[in-house]
């Protein structure tokens, strides 16, 4: 617990590096609160469906060796 | 005119049975709380999305799952999310021994029985079977006008296994909601207990006499303990941004560390002779922590008429295992409201460090080592393609159908003798299929 504390906090520097970066890179982009139509739209929400995205988790998870990135890692089952 | 059509209309709502109405009031009985007008009013109603979805491996696992999610966004755009998944699996699973010129007879894991596989066939223990059920929660609550925080649990069970799980995950604002950071933290406990017990690392699986009292004894030696968990942390941190009118694009990472028993109890390794026929089998044996690291990015991008969703995985772990996933989506929307939407994924992954597809008799035995295919160099491939309409009062219906294709690869180990003759990397077919309906 105490390795993975330590990792956690040289991820978490490098991090807020990143991300000081990006906000200051980010600030010029995006769009009005009004030019929001398209933004709204449920094709364009992340995840696109909540449901379909857990169903393929589950089948990832149990087939292959690679789990989560989009969200928790996937688990709570014994899948064979 | 417009009386009539009404009049019947409000006939025609009656004689229906109304499902919405009906799981409204179940989940307000699980919630402890009244049912009152909501499902009538337009806001502060609760949404629900069902699934069905059939997974089919030809001669292998057969699942079926069912999920119904429920949603409801409360006055101050606080939002509570609860899901029941059901799923059933049977079928066959490949057991991790090799192939062999003649038949094999093996154990079952619960020490109860046995089964016979025949000359060139991969060996699949044919009598996985078992239910789980799931219950997940989330609440989602504004802090403030840039601040929100979200807590969720989860609990799973089946025959042989439990998970139970919790998360917190907190966002701010930026840039006139053009920029969302989010930072995750989620821990999680599971515990296994299969029938017949954990297999002791490396145990040897006891075939001879089966039925006698020397071979209960002999199986029951070869037992550790009757169960045994594990228990994983999760970091996440993204970032979501908003690019233009018609593109919005997120990146995460996250770190997964995981710590108990990570040996799966069920697989084996041959051990094979010079000439390459298997002498014993095995149980495997994994390391008992795992890291990983895993960076995801994901675009959308709306055209008008159409939607283009793509996406990349790369993943890192200390078992040596790097994998990358990209996701292609891209949905046709018709003027009607109904649309197409064809689905690529390809994933690659390298071989555990420990992974061998068999061991030699006359070597030393490694400190761990797993023939599961899984941990091995594996590409695999998805074709999809779902068609979705919208359906009265704002509800929706859609189906999918996806093919799914493994390859698992040679780590590069030499085969010989009659290993030659066998296939010790058989690829692997499934299909998937699922209707959805949000009402």
């Amino acid at each position: 617990m105490i390795k993975l504390f330590e990792h956690t906090k040289q991820v978490l520097v490098v991090t807020l590096v990143l991300i000081t970066s990006l906000l200051s890179g980010c600030s010029s982009l995006g769009v009005e609160p009004w030019e929001r139509d398209v933004l709204a739209k449920k094709e364009m929400a992340l995840p696109t469906s909540a449901v379909d995205a857990a169903l393929d988790d589950h089948i990832y998870f149990s087939k292959e060796a690679s789990s989560g990135g989009r969200s928790f890692g996937g688990g709570g089952c014994g899948c064979n | 005119m417009q009386l009539i059509e009404t009049t019947e209309q409000k006939q025609k709502q009656k004689t229906k049975p109304n499902l919405k109405g009906l799981l409204t009031t179940a989940t307000c009985a699980l919630l402890g709380t009244q049912a009152h007008a909501e499902v009538n009013t337009s806001d502060d109603k609760w949404r629900f999305d069902t699934a069905i979805m059939h997974y089919n491996e030809a001669d292998r696992v057969t699942a079926t799952e069912a999920i119904i999610a429920a949603n409801k966004t409360y006055g101050n755009d606080e939002v509570l999310s609860l899901k029941l998944t059901i799923d059933a699996l049977t079928g066959a699973s490949a057991n991790g021994a090799v192939a062999q010129p003649d038949a094999q007879t093996f154990t079952r894991p619960s020490g109860n029985g046995q089964y016979i596989v025949e000359g060139g066939e991969t060996p699949l223990d044919n009598t996985f079977k078992d239910t789980r059920v799931q219950l997940t929660g989330q609440w989602t609550q504004p802090l403030s006008d840039v601040f929100t925080i979200s807590a969720g649990g989860n609990f799973s069970k089946e025959y042989d296994y439990m998970s139970i799980s919790g998360n917190t995950n907190l966002t701010r604002d930026f840039n006139q909601k053009n920029t969302t950071l989010s930072a995750g933290i989620a821990y999680a406990y599971d515990v296994i207990e299969p029938e017949g017990g954990i297999p002791k690392p490396f145990a040897e699986m006891v075939i001879a006499g089966f039925g006698s009292d020397e071979f209960d004894q002999a199986f029951a030696d070869s037992r550790l303990t009757g169960d045994d968990s594990k228990a994983t942390v999760d970091l996440l941190v993204g970032l979501t941004q908003v690019i233009n009118r018609n593109m919005i694009v997120q990146m995460n990472y996250s770190y997964s560390s995981v710590r108990g028993y990570l040996t799966d109890p069920f697989k084996v390794l041959s051990v094979v002779d010079v000439n390459g026929y298997a002498q014993s089998y095995l149980h495997e044996s994994r390391p008992d922590t795992r890291s990983k690291h895993a960076f995801y990015a994901q675009s959308k991008y709306h055209f008008g008429h159409s939607m283009l969703d793509t996406s990349y995985r790369y993943m890192t772990d200390d078992w040596e295992i790097d994998s990358h996933t990209f996701d292609v989506r891209y949905r046709v929307l018709f003027a009607s409201g109904h649309y197409l939407e064809p689905h690529l994924r390809f994933y690659s992954q390298s071989a555990a460090e420990f992974y061998q597809p068999f061991l030699q008799q006359d070597d030393v035995l490694p400190m761990y080592a797993s023939a599961d295919y899984r941990i091995g160099e594996l590409d695999t491939y998805t074709l999809g393609l779902q068609y979705g309409m919208p359906m009265d009062s704002g509800n929706s219906l859609s189906m999918r159908l996806e093919y799914y294709h493994q390859a698992p690869k040679s780590d590069g180990s030499a085969s010989f003798g009659v290993l030659n003759d066998v296939e010790l990397y058989e690829e692997l077919d499934a299909l998937i299929a699922q209707v959805t309906y949000s009402f």
